[in-house]
């Protein structure tokens, strides 16, 4: 069975074709993506976004089929992200699987965006029944699988921490091309100085507001017009950089992520823990997980940028477990959502 | 906009190789030696053995938070020594108070360990997990029993404590130790209960109260319902309870409904 799969809830859209054969690994026909970005200093406006992703979705699409070698016959559904995301970014998005279906009579099905990470992170992994981390722009969600639902221990208490991120990078004009998380983990790459920042846990959730807005006003005292006696200093006189603020904070809000995704390991009797979502892809926050879980006796499981960034492959790949199961969206249903938990999803392809 | 290239499509990714599974079994520092010590459980934060306090048969809990090696070292330690002074320090009020806790028997917070009372008994998590294999009956025990750690929670609450972490994992339920032996057990179901794992409480000022308290709830609800979907319809009983037990426990639920309907709304951004 064939599906095409349309993602755009965020800055990104992705259009992916996906075959799945009984008793196969999933195989990967077309995975395109293109990205919305906008100037240093900024983020991305949802109108701005909803633009960029009508003038390319045709596009994608076309070019989608044609790297697929298929024909529009062969495509068994048509998956589209119903949520979480932005409203006017989804709309356009869900607009065009719409047209599509009724254009080509297929059958549509409404995905969770975040039930897309976990499904493709699973499939490309292997990790069969994982403790899950998904971190992203706009989700911080810790989520174990229990009684056909994805159910979330533990998750942000404020902005997600990609937003986190972001927001600090705008601060320090960081540009965002690729992407602004990258770009910080080069800088905190070349970090030396650790600087305290606020530690916000509770339970299994954590906050992240307070610590961008503390790293916020640390920044100010790197601004190079300043008197030399207002400006930020180790207790040594050294200078702080910018270097070292990225990498306070990776290392502050990361320590942070291992240990809630550690706590909900040790409630549930997990040993796996799958990252996926954007966040994912840093390679720090790889480590330090691949260290707790080592010494847990466990394993961690990651995907690289093509997987864990949203991406069109991950909700036709969700869309079609789902549609096996018999389900799909009626056209007067194909609506979207900008709150869509992940736990309102009964995951029928699954034990 | 101007057009960018497009990804190529790529193939599937190889997984990481798993890290070794070969876990470095972590040594505590003296006095303790590996011969009289067992591990009860490794915890999130710490690994929890049980030795012996002062004579061989009066049997007591280590609580050893290991260096976490992923974590930098200013921040490690400096969590580490927080964290541990201040779960001793709101234990000792907690006992001075009359909540029913482990009592604090030694600390060392440079070195990271932890000596508490042993107490003898199954976590509510593992009583419930039981009483659902049997079949979810016995109501009535498990009513009582979710009253019981309404009042307990309750109790915390009222002497300005909240837990920061309480779940079913949490909570025992304490065994009759006097009870004799061939006596056919007594319900499992009845017992009191003693909280456990201070390791992010906090005795909180007056204006964070509501808040704490009613996060504290929520996150017990929140494990009730991610862990015991049988039980979860039962919880109104554990709320019921503590809205008995001390004055300004209907404040604290009425700021509960505000936490849970920001709860659905928070994790849906973006």
């Amino acid at each position: 069975m064939i599906a095409l799969g349309l993602e755009g809830s965020a800055n990104k859209i992705g259009i992916g074709i996906i075959s799945h054969t009984p008793s196969k690994p999933p195989v990967i026909l077309a995975n395109l993506r293109h990205t919305y970005n906008s100037p240093p200093g900024e983020g991305f406006l949802p109108k701005d976004t909803a633009l960029h992703h009508r003038a390319w979705v045709v596009r994608l699409i076309k070019q989608a089929i044609r790297q697929a070698k298929i024909t529009i016959s062969d495509l068994d559904c048509i998956c589209y992200t119903k949520g979480p995301g932005m409203g006017a970014p989804l709309q356009s998005v869900a607009l065009a699987a719409r047209t599509c279906a009724l254009l080509w009579d297929k059958p549509l099905v409404g995905v969770n965006h975040c039930v897309g990470h976990i499904e493709m992170g699973r499939s490309i992994t292997g990790a069969e029944n994982p403790v899950v981390l998904y971190v992203s722009g706009g989700n911080t969600q810790v989520i174990a699988y229990s009684a056909n639902r994805y159910r979330i221990f533990g998750e942000t208490l404020d902005i997600a921490i990609g937003n986190c991120i972001d927001r600090f990078a705008r601060t320090l004009m960081i540009p965002n091309d690729p992407f602004p998380g990258y770009n910080v983990e080069q800088l905190a790459k070349k970090g030396k100085n650790f600087i305290e920042l606020p530690y916000a846990v509770k339970g299994m959730d954590a906050s992240f507001s307070g610590i961008l807005a503390a790293a916020d006003v640390l920044a100010k005292g790197l601004d190079e017009s300043l008197p030399d006696e207002k400006r930020l200093k180790t207790e040594e006189g050294e200078l702080i950089t910018k270097e070292d603020l990225c990498f306070s904070l990776q290392e502050t809000i990361y320590a942070m992520l291992v240990e809630i995704t550690e706590r909900a390991m040790a409630h549930v009797g997990s040993k796996q823990v799958l990252v996926v979502g954007g966040v994912g892809s840093n390679e720090r926050l790889q480590q330090m997980m691949g260290i707790m879980a080592r010494d847990r006796g466990g394993s961690v499981f990651a995907t690289d940028e093509r997987f864990c960034i949203d991406n069109g492959i991950m909700i036709a790949h969700a869309g079609l477990l789902e549609y096996q199961t018999g389900v799909t969206t009626k056209l007067e249903d194909s609506t979207c959502t900008q709150r869509f938990r992940t736990d309102e999803v009964y995951v029928g392809w699954r034990e | 906009m101007a057009p960018e290239t497009i990804e190529p499509t790529a193939p599937p990714l190889r997984a990481p190789s798993p890290a070794p599974t070969d876990r470095p079994l972590h040594t505590l520092p003296s006095p303790f030696t590996a011969s009289n010590l067992e591990v009860l459980t490794q915890g999130a934060e710490a690994l929890v053995y049980k030795s012996t306090f002062l004579t061989p048969q009066t049997p007591c809990v280590v609580k050893y938070r290991p260096p976490k090696p992923y974590r930098h070292p200013v921040l490690d330690r400096r969590l580490t020594k927080a964290r541990l002074l201040a779960e001793a320090r709101v234990l000792v009020r907690c006992k001075r108070d009359g909540v029913d806790v482990p009592g604090v028997l030694g600390a060392d917070w440079e070195a990271g360990w932890l000596v508490l009372e042993w107490v003898e008994g199954r976590t509510v998590r593992a009583v419930l997990d039981g009483w659902a294999e049997r079949g979810a009956q016995e109501e009535e025990g498990v009513l009582g029993l979710m009253g019981r750690v309404g009042r307990a929670v309750g109790r915390l609450h009222g002497i300005g404590v909240v837990h920061g972490d309480l779940t079913t994992s949490n909570l025992m339920v304490r065994q009759d130790e006097r009870r004799e032996e061939g006596v056919k057990q007594t319900n499992e179901l009845e017992g009191d209960i003693v909280l456990i794992d201070f390791g992010l409480a906090s005795h909180s000022t007056q204006n964070l109260q509501d808040e704490d308290r009613a996060v504290d709830l929520y996150v017990l609800e929140r494990a009730f319902a991610a862990t015991h979907p049988k039980a979860e319809p039962l919880f109104q009983e554990v709320l019921n309870a503590y809205g008995e037990s001390f004055k300004g426990a209907r404040a604290v639920l009425k700021r509960l409904e505000d936490v849970r309907l920001r709860g659905r709304k928070r994790s849906m951004l973006g």
